[in-house]
This record gives structure tokens, sequence and C-alpha cells, in this order.
């Protein structure tokens, strides 16, 4: 297990994807600090979280679209699912290896609190909190991007899929305000990842949020687990 | 050591294979031969554990694939027919990564070099994977397969797209291989079958055709024996000369060879070629040539697979392939 997720880690920087997800964020992050906390002289953090969101829709997919695709196309996977290790191992490697990326990015929160610190006094409980919450938000995003890898041969579908997944996810909010039905709204606001990270990004810290994200991220990467495994029987 | 059972696969409704059902001893190598999409590459990936079959079992030294995937994986080193190389990688950080894989416990540096020095690729062990040629590829995925010395080897076609020399050097470590370790071989080249293997499965159709050893499929050993014939006389009178010899069964007239010869091909149940000498010494009929007719692989591949008797000249072309 651990082959394959040092293999995964190091496949981001032997291609530029490691790099430009990491300068993508980092760049993004930087200019919101400047903007909403630098600029308007405020040590509350949360307003930069809160456009992050919006960011890590778009780098999610970056991260995931190749992992299963990719190795299916080039025949890897045959060198993986031969090799003496099971299927759950070898997705939950591919996970924790975009969640290590994913967890470089959100670094650059941690510069950021540091220059705080620097200038003012900074709220370390709401940045660990907001890190957090991103963090377990993105390792949901992360398997519905792992499941949605597993279904094709190429990445650039998988990429522009889980992109799209990802915009209607966060549009759930804003469908369920404008539908005026009542249970079609409970059930969005049930579902909404916004609402929930929101939570998060005021400093929040629910146990039902928690779970939520636990659950949606352990449910795709089941999900993919059986796909692998269809595949076996096609 | 393999003990394939009654595999049956479907894809979607078509079916890829058909009750296939053969046994492999310890260091034996078998050689799976068939028409492209006759189900080799199936049979091999079902037995690595990389598809499933919809019925039947294979055993691995005694280990069932589906009960302990795990264990049998490990008794396995599996090249497919596309080498699965991670182009991005360096064949020496490549080969690191298969070692870890597959949870190899012998001192990694040493094992690699000697891997690397088996099958010719130290000098490429820097180079990323994505800059090889063909035929290194090739050489790197079977160093892969041999990582963890597994005491079962599964190569789909090895030697394509390799240059002929090393395709002689290949199937001459194929062979070395085989002395301690047990390896099932695909090819739809006859000529590599017959070179390097033991053991011939002919498969066509998703269904074994032929299942023998190499010796009794070629027919070298076998009961009826074959002679060609060109003799100088008249026709009639040669071809009731040759039948009147003893343990002759058959005289097959092949028309003429040259101005005032004749072509026959003789069965026989044994070896009748001092008879027939004295039988022509006796007349005015010369021999002008007396060879053995082997019965080849690719004649009787070709009859299995086509059910046809007269294929030597589809044999000729093929073997010029």
């Amino acid at each position: 297990m651990s082959a394959i997720y040092k293999r995964e880690v190091g496949s981001y920087f032997t291609s530029p994807v490691g790099y430009a997800v990491l300068a993508a964020f980092t760049f993004f992050s930087g200019i919101f600090f400047y903007v909403q906390c630098l600029y308007t002289g405020t040590t509350n953090m949360s307003g930069v979280f809160q456009s992050m969101f919006f960011i890590v829709l778009f780098i999610i997919p970056l991260l995931t679209m190749r992992s299963f695709a990719d190795d299916r196309r080039n025949k890897t996977d045959q060198a993986l699912l031969t090799a003496p290790v099971s299927i759950p191992s070898v997705v939950l490697s591919k996970f924790l290896s975009c969640l290590t990326i994913f967890g470089l990015c959100l670094l650059s929160f941690i510069i950021q609190g540091i220059a705080m610190t620097i200038l003012a006094k900074a709220d370390w409980s709401v940045i660990i909190g907001n890190v957090f919450g991103m963090l377990i938000m993105g390792a949901s995003f992360i398997s519905i991007g792992l499941f949605i890898s597993s279904l094709t041969e190429s990445s650039i579908v998988a990429g522009i899929v889980s992109f799209v997944v990802n915009v209607l996810i966060s549009l759930f909010d804003t469908v369920g305000y404008t539908v005026k039905w009542a249970p079609l709204t409970n059930v969005l606001s049930a579902l909404s990842f916004q609402g929930k990270y929101a939570n998060f990004s005021i400093g929040l810290f629910s146990l039902a949020d928690i779970v939520f994200f636990v659950t949606v991220t352990a449910l795709f990467l089941f999900l993919t687990d059986r796909m692998v495994e269809k595949r076996r029987w096609a | 050591m393999i003990k394939v059972r009654k595999l049956t696969k479907y894809y979607v409704r078509n079916k890829a294979l058909d009750n296939v059902s053969f046994t492999l001893k310890e260091g034996e190598i078998l050689g799976f031969l068939g028409p492209n999409g006759a189900g080799k590459s199936t049979t091999m990936n079902i037995i690595t554990g990389y598809l499933s079959s919809d019925s039947g079992s294979v055993e691995i030294d005694g280990i069932n694939i589906l009960d302990n995937p795990t264990a049998a994986k490990k008794k396995i080193g599996y090249l497919p027919e596309i080498p699965p190389l991670y182009n991005d990688m360096t064949v020496k950080g490549y080969l690191e990564f298969m070692f870890r894989l597959k949870k190899v416990r012998l001192p990694m540096k040493e094992h690699i070099n000697s891997i690397c020095e088996k099958v010719k690729i130290s000098d490429v062990k820097e180079k990323i994977i994505k800059s090889l040629s063909k035929g290194y590829r090739q050489r790197v995925g079977l160093a892969q397969a041999l990582i963890g010395d597994p005491p079962v080897l599964i190569l789909d076609e090895p030697t394509v797209g390799l240059d002929p020399q090393q395709i002689i050097e290949i199937r001459r470590l194929i062979r070395e291989l085989g002395q301690k370790h047990t390896i099932i071989l695909s090819s739809h080249l006859l000529s590599e079958v017959q070179a390097v293997c033991d053991k011939i499965l002919i498969i066509n159709n998703g269904r074994i055709v032929a299942d023998e050893l190499k010796s009794s499929l070629t027919g070298t050993g076998a009961s009826t024996e074959k002679l060609r014939i060109i003799a100088e006389g008249r026709k009639q009178q040669v071809q009731s000369l040759l039948q009147k010899v003893d343990g002759v069964t058959r005289v097959t007239d092949m028309g003429e060879a040259e101005k005032g010869c004749c072509e026959f091909t003789v069965d026989s149940r044994r070896d009748v070629r001092r008879l027939i000498f004295r039988a022509f010494a006796k007349t005015d009929f010369n021999i002008l040539e007396m060879c053995p007719v082997e019965m080849s692989l690719e004649d009787t591949y070709l009859n299995i697979i086509t059910g046809k008797n007269d294929t030597k000249e589809d044999a000729a072309d093929v073997g010029n392939l």
C-alpha cells in the first residue's frame, strides 16, 4: 500500500500537475488573503476560506482525474491488480495521495496565519478549524473525483465530469432557495457541502458536519472499490 | 503447479472462453497458441486474477485465486500484452516500485541489479521509461514480472516488438528461466512456441482445440512416417513398385517434378528408406531425391484451426510472416 501511495505522490511532481495545483492554490489564497485581510485590515480570515471554496471545486478534479483513468488507459492497472495487494488498499492509497497534495495546498493558510501573527494577533483556533473543515470537505470531493475517474479511461472526461458534479453540488443551496417545495429544499440543504463548510469557516465546529463529510468520503471510496472490482467481471 | 478447471467467461453475451481446462507441472513451459482474439489474453488475465471468470477455478500451487488472491498473486509474475509501465518513472524507480508493491523480502538493490543483468537493461536503468524504445519497454516489462522470483511466470506475447536478435535472446532467457520456473507463454508465432515450449495448447474461439506434448503434435515419434520421393521413370511403374515395398501403407501421386520424373509421398508404418532403395536398385529407375516429411507444427496448427487438411501452402505463408 505504501508503495502505491509513494508512487502516486511522486507522480504529481514528475508531471506539472502537482506544481500547477500548488501554485494555483497558493496564488488564489494569497490574493484573497491580501484583499480580505491585509487590505481591509482585519484578522478575520473567514472570508478567505469562503472564497477558496470555489477554487477547491476547480482544483480537486485536477488532482483526481488521472488516478484511475490513466491507469486503465496505460494498462498499469494490470500491474496493480495482479500484485498481492487488495483493491481497497489500492483505492485508499490513491485517495491518501490526493489528500496529501491537497493538504500541502492548505499549508498556504498556515503561512498566512504566521504572517498574521507577526502583524497582529491571529485567531489560530479559527485558522486550524478552517483548515480542518476544508480538509475533510476536500476529502469528500476527492473521493467523488476518484469515483468518477474510475468510470472512464479518459482523464479529460473524468476531470470535466468531476468539475461539473462539484459545481452541481455547490448549487444545492441556491437551487434549494429557489424551489418552493419544502421536502426538496430540505433534502438539498441536508446534502449541501457549502452550508456545512460555511459553518466551519465561521468557526462552528459541529460533529454532524464532520460525520457528513466522513460519510460521503467513505461512501464514494466504497463505490470506487466496487467499480474497480466490477471491471474484473465485465 | 497450475491447475485450470472449466474456465468460462462471457463478455456481455459473447462467450470468450468455453470450458478451458489444463494443468501444468512444475518446471514445464506451456505454449499458448491461437489466432488473435482466440482467448489467450483472457485466459492469462483470469489466471493472474486481473479478470474474474464466470465459472471455473484456477489454482496456483494449490492456492485458489478466488479464495486467497493475495497469496496466489504472490506466486505469479505477469507480463501482460502491453507492459504495465509508468511512463513518468525511471526504469530503476519503476522496478523499485514493483519490488515494494509485490512486498518482496529480498535485498532490493542486488535483486533488481541481477534482474537487469538478466534481461539486459542495466544500461538504461536511469532513463525515463517514456523515452525507451519498444524493445526496451518489453524487456522492462519482463524484468517487472521477474521481480520477487515468483515460481510461476505468465508471459503474454513476450517477444512482440523485439528485433530478431532480441527475440533469440529472450527465447534463450525463457528457456533458462524454465529450469526453475513454471511458465505459460502465449504467442501467435508458431516457431516461437516450437522453439521454447514443452507443451502446447491450441486455443480457438475460446475453446481448447489441442492439448498435447509438442513431440506428438509435430508428429515426430508418431506411428506413421512420411517420405517424399522423386524418381526417374514411368509413373505407373514407379508407383506400383513403391506400393509393393513392405510396410508402405499409401503412395500419393504428387505429379511430375521435372521432365521424366515423378514425385510421390509415401506413408509407412516404419522406416522404409532402405527397402525402397533396394527395390529401386533392382530396376532401371533412379531415385533422385528421398527425404522424410515431418508434419510441421504449422501444418498441424492450421489443420486444427481451420479444419482443413491440405494447408501446406497456407502454412508456408504463415511461416514466412
